[in-house]
Formats: structure tokens, C-alpha cells, sequence
């Protein structure tokens, strides 16, 4: 419908035709941006209420209706703060790793499908191109750690490499088990093959969402896994030296990867985008039955929120792992609980079906 | 390939060193190689302070040694004075220094544990220790006007009489404040991260305890029964009968439980003093009479122009015999001595603390030696080190 509207207002202007396929793709994603900054402001000022609920405080309530503009004004602050680099710092290295860390998550945020037919890259391997991607912004941290000569910058992202690498695997052995499940690598059609709260694969694969989202709280940096920033060792981690904008884009990706990685959870084990009963009630509706997608898409809203909120909850309960326990607990414990899990898995789809 | 240790400078300024300690680290990896405690970004020369100002004035400034547990440094001092000049304090008024001491080793125990945790990376503990140190600290607003530095003790007793309903409202905190624990302990005690950082972690064996003389729950949690209040009795502790913890281990895991186990204590000690407390009129909370001894009507300190009827000994009056005095008191970190020597005048010639913090902090390199780096916070924050008494 849009992409027609594009055409059409592209050859009222006499413009070639051929880049209407260009503006598709970048409309498509200045879409997907727009709705990760605005889950961002959401996500950080309800983290900061969650936080304050389970540790009995009143949160931010002061910025606009019940605090609701608090992130908004922090923004504001963070934008017109300086923007220092330190002495002997890498410039270039400094400046791009916010940037470097950042690209990943607009394309994680692209490949996953918020309703049907509905995702920014509609790929038939889109789960094994978002695993790819989402590790890319370990580089990110490295090269910030790195840049900014810093002890314990450096510290933080020697963690965060050594973190980022022993628990991909598991998460990767996780998600294949899905793999295994659905048959299919694309998204779309795994959260397709999860049409009903029976058919979700949270319940043949229960150690396998486990895996995942354990070491989805250590790719993304968060307690019990937050070592490369723990505030109470290494100061800031990685962050140490950033500030200003810099520091608000680490800060953006963050939350936005927080998002991304609880809607991939929905997405594979919680049946993404479908209705849990199987059917929708804006189906019955004749005329409401043309927009059925934003049902859909509240749908995976309300399963990622859940998700979020399992994550911050972990987050306002655990103490940090050491970062020695941290490596054996990835190659000693989850990554022969995730061989095993797949096997199970395989030997369940050979007998059952 | 030269491969060099990192050196680290951890402090002064850094989240989790609880104040200004300066820890000087040689990092290989994240394991460390050699570790060493500088101190001394904090000395106010609270010792010589003393020189130059009478008792009274002096008084003060020393809750300003243990931020956290000021009545203890009050109590040892106070004591100190008293034996020098013979005064004896009321018994209201010891009870009083009784409810308010234990009071204050919970509140400071309830702090230590909400910093350790947030040294190791949980939040939470830190809101829900506050609000029962909250309780502890409005209690103590009323009782003294201060919630920090009380300035509550005088020699010969303390300063006003309780407020009315101030004892009811300790007696509900007792009541209710064990359960509390319980859900400390549900959420800290089972935890597997816990365990895994603290169990094994940072172990002071019962000789090195010793020869680093280390006090209070420290020592105890490494296995010897050592405690002033018991072994040594001030006060009135020894009209009361109570358990002193002890566990073997000598881990950061045994020191939280030796913590947890005193606060329980603890309110076992101030239910029983509340129910036994002298009642009597407010102007038996101090003695208004100094004592030399003599008794003479011209004597300058016994005479009769020298007995005050109000709230206070006289600053000028309280001229302390030629005398020497070491007293000490268990505080909530350990044994807190304070040696006062006087000269006859109104001042002091040499006032000496021995603080347990400062014991901590030298053991804290032996400890850390050849563990990781994320070990040095855990063990930092297990010895419930206050800075300010360390360099004082």
C-alpha cells in the first residue's frame, strides 16, 4: 500500500523508477528506527520504575504526567553535554565505537517480524542472519575499551570479548533446537509453525529457552552477566570515558538489544506475533479484519514486555558473577546442557512427528 | 614478547572502596599479583585534637571517627574519663548506653550488609537493609536530634532522658525486625551466585586473624571467641548472659552469617535491657559531681563551687587527676580502645584510639594475593572496613 504510494508520487515527479526499491528499503527502516527509539524512551523509564517497584521506591515521578518525559529529559541533558575525548585516546576508534556498536541493533531490529509479512528483511534465513549480526557489536565494545586508555575500560571489554565468545555458542545451539523444531530458519515461518499456545516451543524446548535466555543476559551485558560494566569493579566498564551523545548511543543500544533480544525470545519460543488461542478477535471483525496486523503486533508487544520484565526482575535479584565462574559456567554447564537439549530435541521430532 | 602486570590504581576515587582507601594492584589478567593498601587520604589528626581542647569539647568530634557507629566511640571515650575521675554513671544512664550501642551495631551491620551486596552486584539488598536502618536512625533523631553524629554521652551518663514512647517503639522494632532478617536471608543466604562468590573466598585463618589483630566479627568468623563484651565486660554487660557467634570458616561467607547472627543477637540483648531498665526521674542521668577523691570543701575539684545542678559537668571544673587509662569496647567493627592520659588539667595530654578497621586493612593485601580481581571487592566489602576510622 505504501510502496505504491511511493511509485505513484515517484512518477507524478517524473523520478526514475527504478530507486522506488531504495526509498521501500529505507522507509521500511526509518519505520523499524522510529519504533526502537520510542521503545527505548519506554523501556528505560519503565525499567527504572520496575527497579524502584521491587526496591521499594517511588521511581522517576516529577518530568511530565507521572515522570512519563523523565528519559526524554535525560536525553536532552545527555545532548547537550560536552563531548570529551581523552588524552591518548585512538579518536577515530573512539568515536566510531558507539557507532559500531549501534549498526548491528538497527539490523537485528530489521529482521524481526512484528506482524505477518511485516518485517523490515523478509529472509529465509533471517534467524541464522540475526545470531550473525548481533555479535558483531562485540567489536563495538572492544574497540571502545580499547580506544579509550583506560585500565579499566580495557578490563571491561577484555570481558566483554571473552563473555560475548563463550556465550554465543550456547545460543546458538539453543535457537537451532527451534531450528530443528519448525524445520525453517526464516522468523516468519517459525513463529508460523507456533499458531496456538500448545504449539509453543517453550514447551518442547524448556531447557532450551533457558539456555537462551541465560546467555541472552550475557550478550547483553546484564546482571548476573553485567562484568564488562560491573560499576563496582570496574567503575563504568567499557563506558569509563564516554560521554555525551557517545555515551547515549552505547546507552540506546543497550536497551534497544535488551528489546531485540526479548522479542527474538517471543519470537522462538513464545509463538512471536501470533494470538496464544489460535485465532484473533479483530478476525471476526469484517471491517477490522484488513488491519488484523495491529493485533498481531500487540501481541508481541505484550509477550516481549513479559520478557522484558523477567530480565529486569533477574536484575533487581542476583548478584554478579565472578568472571572465572562466569567462563566455566558457559563451557561446563550450558554448552553440554545445550548439546544435550538439542539432542533430545532431535530424538522427539524422529519419534513424535 | 615482554608481558607486563597491569598496574591498577584502584581508589582513591572509586565506587566500591567505601570512601577513600587507595588500593595499588598489580594485575596480571584479572589475577592478582600483589596488592597494597594506602591509607591516610582521610586523617583529620583526631589524636592531637584532643591535646588542644578540654573533655568536652573534645566529646564531639569523636562519633566523627566511626561515622557508622559514633556511640561507640563516645562510649569508649566516656569511659576512659570516668575511670580517670572516679565517676560512676547512674544505672538508667548505663541501660540507656546499652539500648542505644546495640541499636547501633544493628544499624551499622544493616548498612555493611546493604554495601556488601551492592559490591557484589545486587541492588536490591541495599533498599530493604536502609529502610530497617531508617527505622533505627529516626529513633535515634528523636532520642539525640542527630541521625548520624549524636553527640548523645556525657561523662557520667548521657545527656536527656528517653522521649516519651521511645522505649515502645524499640520494643516493636525488636518484634518485628527478626523476620526481617529472615527475608534478608531468603533472598542473600541460598542464592548460588552468592555461595559461589563468598564460600572459600578471601579465607583468614585463625592464626593470621591473630597476628594482624583482627577483632569484632572478623576474628570471630575465623573461629576464636573473642569478644570485649564478654571476655572483658564494660558497663553492663556483664549483668547480662548472652551467646557470642562463632564460626570456623574465616570466608566472606562465614563473615556475612556472623553479622546476621550478632543482629539477632543483638535484639535479643536490648529486649532483655528494656525489660530490666530502672525507671527514675531525668535528673538521675548524670552525675553532677566530679570526684577527686578527697572531698575536701576547698578542694578544686570536689568543692562545692564546682557541682553543677544543671545538665552538664562543668568544662572548666572537670580537671582530671594525673592518671593514665586504656579502656576498651567492642563496637560493631571490633574492639575500639581509646587510651586517655591526663595531666591534672582540663585537657588531655595524649588521647590514642585503636581502631578495628584499621587491623583490616592491612590484612586486606594478604588476602587478596593470587586471587581474581572481582575477589578484592568481595573481600573489601566482608571486612566492613570504615575508612575514617582507619586513618581517624
Amino acid at each position: 500500500m505504501i510502496k505504491a504510494l511511493i511509485a505513484k508520487l515517484f512518477s507524478y515527479f517524473s523520478l526514475p523508477h527504478i530507486l522506488v526499491g531504495f526509498v521501500w528499503v529505507v522507509f521500511k527502516f526509518a519505520v523499524i528506527a522510529a519504533i526502537m527509539v520510542v521503545v527505548v524512551l519506554m523501556l528505560v523509564l519503565m525499567e527504572r520504575r520496575v527497579l524502584a517497584v521491587l526496591t521499594i521506591r517511588k521511581g522517576p515521578n516529577r518530568v511530565g504526567p507521572n515522570g512519563l518525559l523523565q528519559t526524554i529529559a535525560d536525553a536532552i541533558k545527555l545532548l547537550f553535554k560536552e563531548d570529551i575525548v581523552p588524552t591518548g585516546a585512538d579518536r577515530v576508534l573512539f568515536t566510531l565505537a558507539p557507532v559500531l556498536f549501534f549498526a548491528p541493533v538497527l539490523v537485528v531490529y530489521g529482521l524481526i517480524p512484528f506482524a505477518e509479512g511485516r518485517a523490515g528483511i523478509d529472509s529465509s534465513c533471517s534467524l541464522l542472519l540475526l545470531l550473525a549480526v548481533s555479535s558483531v557489536g562485540i567489536l563495538g565494545l572492544v574497540s571502545a575499551g580499547w580506544a579509550s586508555n583506560n585500565k579499566y575500560s580495557m578490563l571491561g571489554s577484555m570481558r566483554s570479548v571473552a563473555q560475548g565468545i563463550s556465550y554465543e555458542l550456547p545460543l546458538v545451539i539453543a535457537a537451532l533446537g527451534v531450528v530443528l523444531l519448525s524445520g525453517s530458519m526464516s522468523l516468519n515461518e517459525i513463529v508460523l509453525a507456533q499458531k496456538n499456545i500448545l504449539d509453543w516451543y517453550i514447551l518442547p524446548s524448556g531447557i532450551g529457552f533457558f539456555i537462551f535466555l541465560t546467555c541472552t543476559l550475557a550478550e547483553l551485558n546484564r546482571c548476573p552477566f553485567d562484568l564488562p560494566e560491573a560499576e563496582s569493579e570496574l567503575v563504568g566498564g567499557y563506558n569509563t570515558e564516554y560521554s555525551g551523545m557517545k555515551f547515549a548511543l552505547f546507552f540506546l543500544a543497550e536497551y534497544a538489544l535488551l528489546f531485540a533480544y526479548s522479542a527474538v525470545i517471543a519470537t522462538l519460543f513464545f509463538g512471536g506475533y501470533t494470538s496464544p488461542f489460535g485465532v484473533y478477535a479483530m478476525g471476526f471483525i469484517p471491517y477490522l479484519k484488513k488491519i488484523v496486523f495491529v493485533e498481531q503486533f500487540f501481541w508481541l508487544m505484550l509477550k516481549t514486555f513479559v520478557i522484558v520484565y523477567l530480565i529486569m526482575w533477574i536484575r533487581a535479584t542476583l548478584p554478579r558473577l565472578r568472571a572465572d565462574q562466569l567462563m566455566s559456567f558457559s563451557w561446563k554447564f550450558l554448552l553440554p546442557l545445550s548439546f544435550l537439549n538439542l539432542i533430545l530435541l532431535a530424538l522427539l521430532k524422529y519419534y513424535l512427528g | 614478547m615482554v608481558i607486563e602486570e597491569l598496574k591498577l590504581n584502584i581508589g582513591p576515587q572509586h565506587p566500591s572502596t567505601h570512601g577513600v582507601l587507595r588500593l595499588v594492584a598489580d594485575l596480571d589478567g584479572e589475577y592478582i599479583k600483589d596488592i597494597e593498601a594506602k591509607i591516610g587520604y582521610l586523617h583529620r589528626g583526631m589524636e592531637k585534637l584532643a591535646e588542644s581542647r578540654n573533655y568536652q569539647q573534645y566529646l564531639p568530634i569523636v562519633d566523627r571517627i566511626d561515622y557508622l557507629s559514633g556511640f561507640f566511640n563516645a562510649a569508649s571515650f566516656c569511659y576512659a574519663v570516668e575511670a580517670l575521675a572516679d565517676i560512676k554513671v547512674p544505672k538508667r544512664a548505663e541501660y540507656i548506653r546499652f539500648i542505644t550501642m546495640e541499636l547501633n551495631r544493628i544499624s551499622s551491620h544493616l548498612f555493611w550488609l546493604g554495601t556488601f551486596m551492592l559490591d557484589l552486584g545486587a541492588t536490591s539488598p541495599l533498599f530493604y537493609t536502609l529502610r530497617e536502618r531508617e527505622v533505627i536512625v529516626k529513633l535515634f533523631e528523636d532520642l539525640t536530634g542527630q541521625r548520624l553524629m549524636y553527640n548523645y554521652y556525657c561523662f557520667g551518663g548521657v545527656k536527656r532522658d528517653l522521649p516519651n514512647g521511645w522505649l515502645t517503639r524499640v520494643r516493636e522494632f525488636c518484634e518485628d525486625f527478626p523476620s526481617k532478617i529472615d527475608e534478608y536471608e531468603k533472598l542473600i543466604t541460598e542464592n548460588p551466585i552468592f555461595l559461589e562468590r563468598t564460600k572459600g573466598v578471601g579465607v583468614l585463618s585463625k592464626e593470621k586473624a591473630l597476628d594482624f589483630g583482627i577483632t569484632g566479627p572478623n576474628l570471630r568468623a575465623s573461629g576464636v571467641r573473642f569478644d570485649v563484651r564478654k571476655n572483658l565486660p564494660y558497663g553492663i554487660y556483664r549483668e547480662f548472659n548472652f551467646d557470642v557467634p562463632v564460626l570456623n570458616d574465616g570466608d566472606c561467607y562465614a563473615r556475612y552469617q556472623i553479622r546476621l547472627l550478632e543482629m539477632r543477637e543483638s535484639i535479643k540483648l536490648i529486649q532483655r535491657a528494656i525489660a530490666r531498665i530502672p525507671g527514675g526521674a531525668s535528673e538521675k542521668l548524670h552525675i553532677k559531681r566530679t570526684n577527686c577523691g578527697c572531698n575536701k570543701p576547698e578542694c578544686p575539684f570536689c568543692g562545692e563551687d564546682t557541682q553543677i545542678y544543671l545538665k552538664k559537668i562543668n568544662p572548666i571544673g572537670l580537671r582530671i587527676p594525673s592518671n593514665e587509662v586504656n579502656i576498651w569496647v567492642e563496637s560493631s567493627r571490633g574492639l575500639s580502645g581509646c587510651y586517655v592520659k591526663s595531666n591534672g588539667t582540663n585537657s588531655a595530654d595524649r588521647v590514642k584510639w585503636r581502631t578495628p578497621s584499621f587491623s583490616a586493612t592491612q590484612v586486606l593485601p594478604e588476602l587478596c594475593k593470587g586471587g581474581l580481581y572481582a575477589d578484592v571487592i568481595a573481600i573489601l566489602g566482608s571486612l566492613d572496613i570504615v575508612l575514617p576510622e582507619v586513618d581517624r
